[in-house]
């Protein structure tokens, strides 16, 4: 699962209570995950950083041409694509209007009975 | 008297000259160094009966084992050679073996071989068992009694166990530096477990099983004393053993049968052993690097207050939230779920625990009773059934019968 969000455009960030609070959303979120033992791993990315063009050149921001930027990721398994989704319905990501992209994992194990989704944070 | 101190001293000093003479004859030779101990002590007690004590009975219990320790090495020079080209340096030749049964030496020995019992390519049952038997000093009776085996499967066990340690060639030594911390997580583990095989197992040597919860505690204690291997996870496994042990006079009714935690006599907890748990916790703490140990024994820190709050709960929601990241177990999903109605209601919860497969598995099915409990009644009567039918020991049986009767009990009453 890859999270996306709108850059943010200007800057009321929430106050520390309500970052808290969100905080636990996502961790009650991705404790269910993991409650039912699918959680595989999960990061947040800072918004700050780098992209490299094909010419060399080296430009500040992952988002330079773009309006979304992905916050985060976390990798579940999941049967199939519609129970990944399933799962991603109740991320709080979704709630705060942000998106919830779910990626099917490509395994070089070709035997894996059970695929592994990517879902962004 | 005599008969009284000669058990005790069994209990204490068997253990420690052991382990020295473990570490002298190697992990190949492990019967001679317990003959020899166990002849020691045979002799105590004849000669203690015929001539009265001696003035101070540890030093001669170890004087004497030197000394029969000496005289063995004597008669058999192949062992003399070996250990002195291995221990002593070879170049000294006629230098006597010094057997050193300090207190030091003794605690190091100790070290050692729970390093060399709890090695990775041995099983943690085996290392669970040997460590009651060689590190714990418990008879292959007592050890059988709690495995609810016989001898001879624990014989076996253990044989099999250190053909395993002869055949990976481990010696009874410290890690080195750079290894020492990987190391230290499979004794961790090991007293981890030998700690659960005391608290949660259900036979019924109610005494025997409080001994295995102190064992774990003080070989987990040894660690801590040792500078190498006092690490924030050892300190977090050691508070987390307090705060469970200070539970242990509380849990269990006088027919020896288990009382649930809510329903526990608060002023029966041992205080003592709570604050001690505090005080490992917060040295724990003072590492950024959070084991599940850490996780573990911060939540039973917030269930030493039998206190119903929100936010309590909510903390250890989040505790659990983290611990599953780490390492997932159906107990803790299922814990988690409780802690979860405990904040987000029994509806929330329920629709979690819907969620977490564990249809074979009695405690799954009790929980969701649990949840449905004033919601749906005769639904909770039928999940409390199901468990009944799953659980398989007795002790479990009884407090589903419980359930229902309470659940019953409340269905007609509303």
């Amino acid at each position: 699962m890859i999270f996306r969000n709108e850059k943010p455009v200007d800057g009321s960030m929430p106050s520390a209570e309500q970052m808290q609070a969100i905080m636990q959303e996502w961790q009650n979120w991705i404790g269910g995950i993991a409650a039912q033992g699918k959680f595989v791993s999960t990061n947040r990315l800072y918004s700050e950083g780098k992209s490299i063009f094909a010419d060399g050149s080296v430009v500040d921001g992952p988002y330079a041409e773009v309006k979304e930027m992905v916050g985060g990721y976390l990798i579940a398994t999941a049967d199939n694509l519609d129970a990944a989704v399933e799962m991603a319905k109740s991320c709080p990501n979704i709630k705060y209007g942000g998106k919830v992209e779910v990626r099917s994992v490509m395994s070089i194990d070709s035997d894996a009975s059970s695929k592994t989704f990517l879902i962004e944070k | 008297m005599q008969q009284e101190l000669l058990p005790q001293l069994f209990k204490t000093e068997y253990r420690k000259i052991v382990s020295v003479l473990y570490k002298l004859f190697g992990l190949d030779y492990i019967e001679i160094a317990e003959d020899i101990v166990s002849d020691v002590f045979l002799l105590a007690s004849e000669t203690w009966g015929l001539k009265g004590l001696p003035e101070n009975p540890t030093a001669w219990l170890y004087t004497v084992s030197k000394n029969r320790t000496k005289d063995y090495l004597k008669r058999h020079t192949f062992f003399q050679q070996k250990i002195q080209s291995e221990i002593i340096n070879s170049s000294v030749p006629d230098l006597e073996i010094e057997i050193n049964l300090s207190e030091k030496n003794i605690t190091d020995s100790q070290l050692q071989m729970m390093f060399a019992i709890c090695h990775p390519s041995i099983s943690a049952e085996a290392q669970v068992c040997m460590s009651l038997r060689f590190l714990c000093g418990f008879s292959i009776d007592e050890i059988a009694n709690a495995f609810q085996t016989n001898k001879e499967t624990v014989n076996k066990r253990l044989f099999r166990a250190k053909e395993k340690l002869r055949y990976a060639k481990i010696k009874i030594e410290f890690p080195s530096k750079t290894e020492i911390a990987r190391r230290l997580e499979t004794v961790a583990a090991t007293l981890y477990l030998l700690f659960n095989e005391g608290y949660f197992a259900t036979n019924k040597d109610v005494k025997l099983q409080k001994e295995f919860c102190l064992e774990a505690m003080r070989l987990n204690y040894l660690l801590i004393k040792n500078e190498e291997t006092n690490l924030p996870f050892i300190n977090a496994l050691f508070s987390l053993m307090c705060f469970h042990s200070s539970r242990f006079d509380a849990r269990l009714n006088e027919n020896g049968e288990s009382i649930l935690y809510q329903h526990q006599d608060e002023t029966l907890w041992n205080k003592e052993l709570i604050e001690r748990g505090e005080y490992y916790l917060d040295q724990a703490f003072k590492s950024n690097d959070i084991s599940r140990y850490h996780l573990q024994a911060a939540i039973a820190f917030h269930h030493t207050k039998q206190t119903d709050n929100p936010e309590k709960w909510n903390m250890v929601l989040q505790l659990y939230n983290q611990l599953l990241q780490l390492e997932y177990s159906p107990i803790v999903a299922l814990n988690r779920t409780y802690a979860l109605a405990k904040v987000q209601g029994k509806a929330a919860a329920i629709a979690e625990a819907e969620k977490l497969n564990l249809s074979n598995n009695h405690l799954y099915y009790s929980l969701l009773g649990d949840l449905y409990t004033n919601i749906d009644d005769a639904k909770a009567i039928h999940c409390f059934q199901t468990a009944w039918a799953l659980a398989r020991s007795t002790a479990d049986k009884a407090i589903i019968t419980n359930k229902i009767i309470d659940c019953g009990r409340e269905k007609n009453n509303s």
